[in-house]
Order: structure tokens, then C-alpha cells, then sequence
């Protein structure tokens, strides 16, 4: 983990000087340094921890293989992403549309935000098979589905009084009131929702594949590599996890960004 | 056609003892393009008359009819155009797709309604800003934006409440000799709510003074409101203005001793 800090530490702050940036990646560095000193001065067994040195030796030489099972994780996260937010804000509409389903849905959707993924992992597996991708997409999509629910939700149901009235006053029907003021008043707070979702997309779609199907992703091979003693391996699919977990995390805050450009609140 | 139409007007809030009467016999008629203002303190039912008019609160008895039609119809067929005391421009929307908000809901296609946002947005002195974001404007200018959006209809009746209630004073003296050119331009009817007397003096054709607790109509005094030919300055420092803002205050005085 300690390789990922430095960066997102910087990303996080937004957009500083590059000045601001600098103290971080010192820091990084300066660890993977004293890292690599003392698993060398104090000869530190490999099962416990590998070098920094022999671990990015891994990633250079397992780099197509790091690519095409990071493609395969990531490509389940994205679909399980796409699928669980476009659920999670239609399943908010309808629950502030009508009371009836709101009442319904809100506490099943909450319920299954207490889901353990460990759960259902296997049992998504046994339902469709040990050589499909879908009960790990479906992992995804419920873990995702949640925090947009609930982001979308409340940003759904925070409608200022004065849109509420002049939206009356145009005699506008329920649908053109969701289209024209909830929806994009809630914007801000799905996207806040999207952004939470992304990286836990990629925690949801690597820990799914240790509970069978595929041999192709991340997951599998770090459990593989473990496995197989070959640790500097298992380290570097996790050093490949850490990244594509950054790249889900910083996709999530470029697009809100994007989105929400420009607005006051 | 008359514009408004009151008779018997009675509204109260709940029921039992906890009940508020907050209208009381009210009888009023705005005519076509005529200028009302209603005035009185704070709980005498003003906004609440409003509001009925515009059909978002229901009235308990008596006759309300808007331009020949019940309120319902006269909302659904968009006879009125409204603005609150918030402009509420939707900050999602740039200036001028905010004043098309209520011709996009009600179908009509882009080309025409952007047209008739662009000319309502010089007609407000503000078409080069039509491709602003709502929050780079001062709070004057929202306003404006949102009587444009009122008036994009063309509807008959204006029915406006504190438009100017939160701006300061001068911008506030500038928007309502905007508001009567508007006015006059137009030719719409006004049914204006404030809680300022000079206000409601120079904007009106008629000042409606209301009291509190159940409200009724105290008195209607002649307001000053100003005809092409004449500024609206000339009328603030006119001698008839000071003496209808007597009257108005010396009603307001009766109707809450």
C-alpha cells in the first residue's frame, strides 16, 4: 500500500502547484528507499516481504500478462460500474417518485449496502457457472448500486421550495418536474455517489474472483502467484490492483468535475 | 376582459381551534394591463391572495375567476406568468434557456422558443448575457431573468411576489422603472405583493391595503403609477406621490390600531 500513497495523496489535493505536488513523491520515493534498505541490511525472508527492486523486476517482465488481467478486472468493474449506477439512480427516481416504492426499495437497497461481497460471491458463481465473468460482474453492480442509491436519493428529494412552486405554476407534469429540476439539481450529489462507486468497483470486481471462476484477472493471479511462492509476483499484481484502483478513483473525480462544472453548489 | 376577479373570497389554514382565517370576504377586480398592488403587514394574507390567484393554494369559498376562467384552467393554459421574492433560476441553465423554461414545458420547438427568449432578454436589458450561467449574475439582474421567464407566455397577468423584496434600495428603484416600461410594453396586467409603500405607489394604478388576522381589504388608495410621457422620477419627488403615501400609511394605521 505504501506505493500508492504518495500519489493519491497528490491527486486528492486537486489541482496545486506543481510545488504542492513535490513533498509527496519525495516522500514516496524516500520509503520505497528505506524499504528496499531494510529488506536487504536486515535480509528480510521474501514470503514476508519482497525488495522494491525485484518487484518492479516482476512488473517489467509480467508486463503483458499485468495488462491483459488488468483489462479483464477492470473491465468487469466498469461494466459492473456502468450497470450499478444506471440502477442505482433508477431505482432512486422511482423511490422519490412514488412514497409506495420509495418505502419499499429503500430499506432492501440499504439492507444489501450490509451484504459482505464474500457472500455472495460464491453463490453468484454456483448460479451461473464458474466460466463466465457475470457473477463477478454482478458483485460489482450490487456494491455500486448502493452508494448511488443512497447519494442520488437524497439529492433526488432536495428540490428548492421556489423550483417546486414555479414548476407547479408552469402546470409542469411529474416527468417533465424530474427532468427539468430533480435530475439535474441532483447532479452533484450522483456524482459525488459515482465517484465513491468507482474504486470500490475495482475492490468489488478483485475480490470476486477469489471465490472461483475465470483464472484471468488480478485477483486470481495475485492468489496464483501467492500460491506458487513466487511473492515479487503477488506483489506486483498488487502494485497492478493499486493502480487500477488510482485510475478508477481519478476517472470517478474527472468525470464530476466535468459534470459539475460550473454550478455554485 | 377583466384580469382578476374576486368575490367572497375566504381562505383558512386547518380547522377547529387551531384554524387560521387568513382571507376574509376579499372582493377585487384587476382590470386588463391595470397595475395592483397588494400591501399590509406581515400575516394579512397578501401572498396568500396571490397564491390563490396563481392556483397554488385552494381557496375555502367564494369566486375566483382569471381572465374568465378558473384559476386551474387559467394556470394549466399558462394565463399567468409568476416571480417569487427568489428569482430561482435554475443555475443548471444558461440566462437564456432558463427564460425558455416554460415554453420547453410546454412543447413548444427550440427554434421559436430561443427566439422569443432573445427578445425578452433585450426587453429586460440584458441580451448579452444570454449565455451566462444564472450565478454570474447580481442579484438584480436573476430577478430580471426571472420576469423575463414570467412573461415568455405572453401571459395576460404578472403576478409577482416581493420581486424586489431582497435587493437593495437603489437597484431596487431601477428595476421598478424597468418593471413599468415591462408593464407598458406588454400591456399586461400586474397583481404586485410588497411590503413598501413608496413601491406600491409609484408601480400602481390602485394600492389594495390589506390587515391582519383575518385579512380583508382596509381601503384602496390611487396610486401614482406613471404614463409613458412621464419618469418615474419626476412622480418621487412629485407632491401627489407623498400624499398618496400618506393615505396608504394612514390606512395601514386604521386597518392595525
Amino acid at each position: 500500500m505504501t506505493r500508492a500513497v504518495p500519489g493519491a495523496a497528490g491527486i486528492d489535493a486537486g489541482p496545486r502547484g506543481s510545488s504542492g505536488a513535490w513533498p509527496p513523491v519525495v516522500f514516496g520515493i524516500g520509503l520505497l528507499v528505506l524499504w528496499e534498505l531494510v529488506v536487504r541490511v536486515a535480509g528480510v525472508p521474501a514470503f514476508l516481504l519482497p525488495a522494491p527492486s525485484a518487484i518492479a523486476e516482476e512488473i517489467g517482465t509480467q508486463f503483458s500478462v499485468i495488462l491483459s488481467t488488468a483489462a479483464i478486472t477492470g473491465g468487469n468493474a466498469l461494466v459492473g460500474l456502468v450497470a450499478g449506477f444506471v440502477f442505482g439512480v433508477a431505482l432512486a427516481l422511482l423511490a422519490t417518485w412514488s412514497r409506495l416504492v420509495g418505502e419499499l426499495v429503500t430499506p432492501v437497497v440499504l439492507a444489501a449496502s450490509a451484504v459482505p461481497i464474500v457472500a455472495l460471491a460464491p453463490v453468484f458463481t454456483t448460479m451461473f457457472g464458474s466460466a463466465t465473468e457475470i457473477p463477478r460482474r454482478l458483485v460489482v453492480t450490487v456494491v455500486v448500486t448502493v452508494p448511488v442509491f443512497v447519494a442520488s436519493a437524497r439529492g433526488l428529494r432536495q428540490v428548492r421550495p421556489v423550483h417546486a412552486e414555479l414548476m407547479t405554476a408552469l402546470a409542469a407534469t411529474p416527468w417533465q418536474h424530474a427532468r427539468f429540476v430533480r435530475l439535474p439539481g441532483a447532479v452533484p450529489h450522483i456524482m459525488t455517489g459515482l465517484r465513491l462507486a468507482a474504486p470500490a468497483a475495482v475492490i468489488a470486481s478483485i475480490v470476486a474472483e477469489y471465490f472461483g471462476g475465470p483464472q484471468n484477472g488480478l485477483g486470481s493471479r495475485i492468489t496464483a502467484a501467492a500460491a506458487n511462492t513466487a511473492y515479487a509476483r503477488a506483489w506486483a499484481f498488487v502494485a497492478a490492483s493499486i493502480a487500477l484502483g488510482l485510475l478508477f478513483h481519478l476517472a470517478g473525480l474527472l468525470v464530476e468535475r466535468l459534470v459539475t462544472r460550473g454550478r455554485t453548489a | 376582459m377583466t384580469a382578476v376577479e374576486l368575490a367572497d373570497l375566504q381562505k383558512r389554514f386547518g380547522d377547529g381551534d387551531t384554524a387560521v382565517h387568513a382571507l376574509d370576504g376579499i372582493d377585487l377586480e384587476v382590470g386588463a394591463g391595470e397595475f395592483v398592488s397588494l400591501i399590509g403587514p406581515s400575516g394579512c394574507g397578501k401572498s396568500t391572495l396571490l397564491r390563490v390567484v396563481a392556483d397554488l393554494e385552494q381557496p375555502t369559498s367564494g369566486t375566483v375567476l382569471v381572465g374568465g376562467k378558473t384559476p386551474h384552467q387559467a394556470r394549466l393554459d399558462q394565463d399567468y406568468g409568476i416571480a417569487f421574492q427568489q428569482a430561482g433560476l435554475l443555475e443548471w441553465r444558461s440566462v437564456v434557456e432558463n427564460v425558455e423554461l416554460p415554453l420547453h414545458v410546454h412543447g413548444i420547438d427550440k427554434a421559436e422558443r430561443r427566439a422569443r427568449a432573445v427578445e425578452l432578454l433585450e426587453l429586460v436589458g440584458l441580451g448579452e448575457f444570454a449565455g451566462a450561467r444564472p450565478s454570474e449574475l447580481s442579484g438584480g439582474m436573476q430577478q430580471r431573468v426571472a420576469i423575463a421567464r414570467a412573461l415568455a407566455p405572453r401571459p395576460r397577468l404578472l403576478l409577482m411576489d416581493e420581486p424586489f423584496g431582497a435587493l437593495d434600495e437603489m437597484t431596487r428603484e431601477r428595476m421598478q422603472a424597468e418593471l413599468l416600461r415591462i408593464a407598458r410594453e406588454t400591456e399586461a396586467a400586474v397583481l404586485f405583493v410588497t411590503h413598501s409603500i413608496p413601491e406600491a405607489v409609484v408601480l400602481s394604478d390602485r394600492v389594495v391595503v390589506m390587515s391582519p388576522r383575518p385579512g380583508r381589504i382596509t381601503e384602496v388608495v390611487t396610486g401614482e403609477r406613471p404614463g409613458a410621457d412621464r419618469h418615474v422620477d419626476d412622480v418621487r419627488e412629485s407632491s401627489a406621490f407623498f400624499t398618496a403615501i400618506t393615505a396608504v400609511r394612514e390606512a395601514l394605521r386604521k386597518g392595525h390600531p
